[in-house]
């Protein structure tokens, strides 16, 4: 067996280890047995248990994996496309569109009753995507009615322009909102997976599994990318509906997971980087499902660390991202020693 | 008509960019240009003129702003890009790609517009990859990171990219800037071989006109005005075309060396006695130290040319003195001590 097919193996194997203590650790910690027996539906767990494995732990777990995962298959596709090992999500702006529909909809247009609530039911969760997935879709249709006419690294820094001023509206929104209502849009802003009830996930799970799906026939496409467009479409690719394509399903991706979990950073930046350290391929056949299984464990680990099991807290599930995610962009760029092209294109 | 198989053929072509909603900015317009199977053509002209634009256009990755080009007899703008890719194979001056590659998995990338959709290499395809490897004498280098290699080692990587895209037509961008003399030399070698001997129909542009002169069955010389010259390289040398493309203040082209001369009034005259090699060099020496070659009774230097066991010695006569030296370097460190 080879290094490639031992380190998958390996990373599904802690992707399941990260998800049974994911469902056993947290304010009341669970044994193995009495999980198995949970979900196997065992009727000597008791049912209190049962509730806390079926209906809270299990759904978030797995909402963790396909987030995790999600993100970081949009940033892989993003680096690619953009050659560029810094960008993402955020990057882009699809994060900061997603934020300016959630800030409208929570600050401005929500109805004190929505607002009050820190766990929304699901009509007003729905609202939320709605507005999140809205506002990814207005950046990424400025940025592809751009990406036409100018090069990449010109769409890179429009990403950015776009989320400077997007940033700035919401911060403008914040100062004039009333306290009330700020409170909810903070709890989503500081991103969790425990939001997604069994409810929500008959939505975002089929989103993500699309959006990943979408990327297969992308591969090879992706590959050509890795040399520039022109040369990509020297070798046949056709550069302007396959850049559409990818485009379109990382920032499905990227705007599902931020309406429903909130703004979380670092993961699509760093688990790509993660892959391409420990697999030394630039071969997205290995990429892709690598940083599928690596965007699930990361996410997995930072949701466990971010419930703090053993001390009466939690911490804010985008603090937690971000120090486990920015020392491996750091350490991924002295390794490649390519900084010159992180700001050379 | 002998039955010349011209692989690409472009009539009436016009080439340039479009400038947002004002329109064109032209380049070159009306060029009819043709390349033939195994031949090797070098594109020059200054900086600026449009070489890349050009290629870029032949090679079907800008659009032309118009005219018409035929691949193999079928017009290249109905053609997808698949089969465009099987056609035509590029090396461009885009930088090199970010990203854990080494040589063989660039190289490998080249058989993309043969692979099915998962892109999996058949054997066909991998022993492709390896006589690319090989045309080139990259072999050694296979399983080395990109980021490693020399300037020359990654044009050659590049290059056997191009190859195992197995097209018709090998369209290079400046292959040779960057990449130090003999090296240089050596690539011009392979691709004349790949013409010749693989039947491709190779395009570069260069800025060694030297070497491109040495190499190519034909030159194509671009001027500023957007005109094309097409023709076979001594004789583009002989009638003055070379010199009108590269005219400028700062140098002439010295159809009798061969070669370009800084363009400077001669100050001085001297005079020179001798053949061969050492003539030549001593006549350029000359020219750079801003001496014209002039009569020995007008000429202020007088310069004789003898040998001593096989050494050449300059004798050389300022006014009424004659002194002997073994180099040119001495002789001029006197030269210009007296005047």
């Amino acid at each position: 067996m080879n290094r490639t097919s031992t380190l998958l193996i390996a990373l599904i194997f802690f992707n399941l280890l990260a998800l049974v203590l994911n469902i056993g650790l947290g304010s009341v910690s669970i044994s193995i047995s009495d999980i198995l027996g949970s979900l196997s539906g065992s009727e000597k767990v008791d049912a209190v248990l049962t509730g806390i494995v079926l209906e809270f732990r299990l759904p978030r777990g797995l909402t963790a994996m396909l987030a995790g995962s999600a993100l970081s298959v949009s940033g892989l596709m993003m680096q690619t496309v953009f050659r560029n090992p810094l960008a993402d999500p955020f990057v882009l702006g699809v994060n900061g569109g997603a934020s300016l529909g959630v800030a409208i909809t929570l600050l401005v247009l929500a109805p004190s009753g929505i607002a009050l609530t820190q766990d929304l039911r699901l009509s007003g969760h729905i609202l939320v995507v709605v507005a999140a997935s809205v506002g990814a879709g207005a950046v990424l249709m400025t940025l592809l009615a751009f990406a036409r006419r100018v090069d990449v690294m010109s769409l890179l820094i429009l990403g950015l322009m776009i989320s400077y001023g997007v940033g700035a509206i919401v911060s403008i929104l914040i100062f004039y909102s009333m306290a009330d209502r700020l409170q909810s849009f903070f709890n989503w802003s500081f991103g969790n997976f425990s939001s997604v009830t069994w409810t929500h996930f008959l939505v975002f799970a089929p989103s993500v599994v699309v959006g990943l799906a979408a990327v297969v026939p992308q591969i090879k496409s992706l590959d050509a990318f890795l040399l520039g467009e022109r040369y990509a479409s020297s070798m046949g690719v056709n550069v302007r509906r396959s850049r559409i394509l990818i485009l379109g399903s990382a920032s499905l991706l990227a705007g599902v997971v931020t309406g429903f979990c909130g703004p979380i950073g670092f993961v699509g930046i760093a688990a790509p980087h993660f892959c391409r350290l420990l697999f030394r391929a630039p071969s997205h056949r290995i990429l892709v499902p690598s940083a599928i299984l690596f965007g699930s464990l990361i996410a997995l680990i930072a949701d466990l660390i971010a419930k703090a099991p053993g001390i009466e807290a939690t911490l804010p599930l985008n603090a937690v991202t971000a120090l486990i995610g920015a020392p491996v962009v750091v350490a991924a760029l002295l390794k490649q020693r390519n900084l010159r092209r992180v700001f050379g294109g | 008509m002998s039955e010349e198989r011209y692989v690409l053929e472009a009539s009436g072509l016009s080439i340039g960019y479009v400038q947002g909603k004002r329109g064109h900015s032209v380049v070159a317009e009306d060029l009819n240009l043709k390349l033939l199977e195994g031949e090797l053509v070098c594109l020059l002209g200054p900086n600026g003129v449009g070489k890349s634009t050009l290629i870029r256009t032949l090679a079907g990755l800008d659009k032309p702003l118009a005219g018409r080009i035929l691949m193999e007899g079928a017009d290249a703008s109905a053609m997808v890009s698949r089969e465009r890719a099987r056609f035509a194979s590029v090396v461009l001056t885009d930088q090199a790609p970010h990203g854990m590659f080494t040589a063989y998995s660039i190289v490998a990338l080249g058989r993309h517009p043969h692979t099915r959709w998962t892109g999996t290499l058949s054997d066909q395809d991998r022993s492709r990859i390896e006589w690319a490897l090989r045309v080139v004498g990259a072999e050694s280098l296979s399983e080395r990171q990109i980021g490693e290699l020399s300037d020359g080692e990654r044009q050659k990587v590049m290059i056997a990219r191009a190859l195992a895209q197995d097209a018709k037509v090998l369209f290079l961008d400046e292959p040779t800037a960057f990449v130090d003399l003999p090296r240089r030399v050596e690539i011009m070698r392979i691709l004349r071989d790949l013409a010749h001997e693989e039947g491709l129909a190779v395009l570069l542009s260069s800025h060694d006109l030297d070497l491109s002169i040495r190499c190519a069955d034909e030159l194509w010389l671009m001027n500023p005005e957007g005109i094309l010259v097409q023709g076979y390289p001594e004789d583009l040398a002989l009638g003055r075309q070379i010199a009108q493309t590269f005219q400028s203040d700062e140098v002439d082209w010295d159809s009798d060396e061969g070669c370009f001369r800084l363009h400077r009034q001669p100050k001085r005259l001297a005079s020179m006695e001798g053949e061969g090699s050492v003539a030549l060099w001593t006549r350029r020496a000359l020219a750079r130290k801003g001496y014209g070659i002039g009569g020995a009774d007008s000429a202020e230097l007088e310069v004789i040319i003898t040998y001593l066991n096989g050494h050449p010695i300059w004798r050389v006569r300022i006014s009424e003195t004659w002194r002997s030296f073994d180099s040119l370097q001495s002789m001029f460190r006197w030269v210009e001590s007296i005047s």
